[in-house]
């Protein structure tokens, strides 16, 4: 059984159908890289797996020990968040949130998880360090790490490298790739970048409101050879 | 200081302006430091009145009100100011303004005043419900304050109206409503003054049971939600999608602000309540870089700032919540200063 499988799935906002019928399956330890233009529903398609939005039609089921809830999120960053006062302990604390159920206060299991992450991830040098003093590579690893504490099994990546200086995506490539294949963490990753992004990837999935594509990256590469121009020609 | 002064001079040579800014912040701090020491004994003698002062029941009410609304307003201030709400706080005194006016008014309705063809019993009814809410317009202010809260949450997130539009429009509208019942009814008077500008005679018994209950309803929900806050007020998407219920905890800030800003309202006046909300937050985000840092100074700055505004309220005759502003740009210069020279 897959982690996640949506079935048909279909959205729409006021009539506006922005994702059309789309059906694939994410597997444990799977590196998947949803492709397409501005406004052809990556991005929506994402916050509904993370159960964000309600498909109009269409399922989505979670299976392999995969719970909604459980999944970790890594948004793009907002305005807000780069100049908020925050250690960066407090903010990968918060990825476990989702763990807390009825209790008010983190325990020390959670606090634990966190280390763990904040090693992992090369950031527990900085846990004192204000989150606005990090640098923007930093400051992804941090809430990367604030993502694993929400999950064990798959993280949903939303255009991961945007403002990142090419050195910096270099780096962070470099640890969602160890991730994935070290720690078996299935990653789905909305890009712009596509030379980037593609390098690690697997499976290929090619948005234009609905599915243009889906499947593993030598076959992408073997139809898309001449560029996504002639693909959506 | 003349160290600290020093290391703002030579540190930062790459960012001219900042200097030149913690400069200018320290030669005010300093200004009013010397100034300080110039007129110790005038500030000894003001403790020393004010002490004279907590023998009025009147006074030790506006202290146990103030303190209390400050805390609640600090630590709602942190997560307002940290979502760009800051602003809420002055849109929902408005509104607080206009209803109370609107209740002030309902004073002035008699049975006789009413349309005849309603019988006589529901007109003596209406009568006594308008007189009742003018005598005593605390609740029905509470009740119309929450209702805006939760329709201006609703239209910022619902709309494609942006929250600030939202607040704006709300506002000026209650702020008019307000004026225009008040210039058909009683006119401009001490009560409207005091409205508008605040002031510590205003506290009543009933004002300070509602005032302990709040506060201890805010704290309390405070501390049990702590990381669920952060969790909100840091990154509302993740939180969403980690199963946190942001739209509840937004609606749960939005209803403890109103509540906040009723009862402080009257006290801090409604053009000056927000700075209670948005000085103590911004003051704390200068010097400090971590949430919990950040909360803890804001509920000391906020107190301690009602506690010294309070004081030269009583001794050097100020209005009231003009004073504690006062107290928070100082204190916020301060932190400025500190937080440039770091």
């Amino acid at each position: 059984m897959s982690l996640i499988a949506m079935k048909d799935v279909t959205i729409a906002f006021e009539g506006d159908v922005a994702v059309d019928r789309v059906s694939f399956e994410v597997d444990r330890g799977d590196y998947l890289v949803i492709v397409g233009e501005n406004g052809s529903g990556k991005s929506t398609l994402m916050r509904a797996m993370l159960g964000l939005v309600k498909p109009r039609s269409g399922r989505i089921l979670y299976g392999d020990g995969l719970v909604k809830n459980r999944i970790g999120y890594l948004p793009q960053q907002t305005a807000a968040q780069r100049d908020f006062p925050a250690s960066v302990e407090e903010v990968v604390l918060s990825g476990c949130v989702n763990r807390m159920g009825t209790r008010c206060f983190y325990n020390k299991s959670d606090r634990e998880k966190a280390n763990r992450n904040m090693a992992l991830l090369d950031v527990a040098k900085f846990r004192r360090r204000s989150y606005r003093t990090l640098s923007g590579g930093q400051q992804q690893r941090a809430l990367l790490a604030r993502a694993l504490c929400a999950t064990e099994a798959m993280l949903l990546l939303d255009e991961p490298v945007t403002g990142l200086d090419p050195a910096a995506a270099t780096e962070f490539y470099e640890v969602i790739r160890s991730l994935n294949r070290d720690h078996g963490v299935a990653v789905v990753m909305v890009s712009h970048d596509l030379s980037g992004a593609m390098r690690d990837a697997g499976k290929v999935l090619v948005m234009n409101r609905g599915m243009d594509f889906f499947g593993g990256v030598e076959d992408y590469r073997a139809r898309f050879a001449e560029g996504m121009v002639k693909a959506h020609g | 200081m003349g160290d600290l002064l020093q290391r703002a001079l030579l540190k930062k040579s790459g960012q001219p302006r900042r200097r030149a800014a913690a400069i200018a912040q320290w030669v005010v701090l300093a200004l009013l430091l010397l100034w300080g020491l110039f007129n110790l004994k005038a500030i000894g003698g003001a403790f020393v009145e004010f002490g004279a002062y907590l023998g009025y029941r009147f006074i030790r009410r506006a202290l146990v009100v103030g303190a209390l609304v400050s805390l609640c307003a600090s630590l709602l201030g942190v997560t307002l100011v940290l979502k760009r709400y800051s602003m809420i706080g002055d849109g929902l005194s408005h509104v607080g303004f206009g209803s109370l006016t609107v209740a002030m008014a309902l004073g002035f309705v008699t049975a006789e005043g009413l349309p005849a063809f309603l019988p006589a019993g529901l007109r003596g009814g209406i009568a006594g419900l308008c007189g009742g809410i003018a005598q005593n317009p605390l609740p029905f202010t509470l009740v119309i304050v929450v209702l805006c809260a939760f329709l201006l949450l609703r239209i910022s997130e619902r709309s494609r109206m942006r929250g600030d539009s939202a607040i704006a429009l709300i506002s000026t509208s209650a702020l008019a409503v307000g004026v225009i019942v008040t210039s058909m009814t009683s006119g401009m008077n001490v009560d409207v003054y005091n409205y508008m500008f605040g002031s510590i005679l205003a506290m009543s018994a009933s004002d300070v049971y509602i005032s302990v209950g709040l506060s201890v309803v805010v704290l309390v929900l405070f501390i049990l939600f702590y990381p669920r806050i952060f969790a909100v007020t840091f990154d509302e998407p993740f939180a969403r999608a980690t199963g946190v219920r942001a739209g509840s905890y937004n609606m749960l800030i939005a209803l403890l602000t109103a509540l906040t800003v009723v009862v402080g309202m009257r006290m801090m006046g409604t053009l000056l309540i927000s700075s209670l909300i948005i000085f103590p937050a911004l003051s704390s985000m200068r010097v400090f870089s971590s949430f919990r840092a950040v909360t803890i100074s804001s509920a000391i700055i906020s107190v301690a700032c009602f506690a010294v505004g309070m004081m030269l309220s009583c001794v050097a005759s100020m209005p009231t919540g003009a004073g504690i502003v006062a107290v928070n740009l100082v204190v916020f210069i301060a932190f400025s200063a500190i937080g440039a020279t770091r």
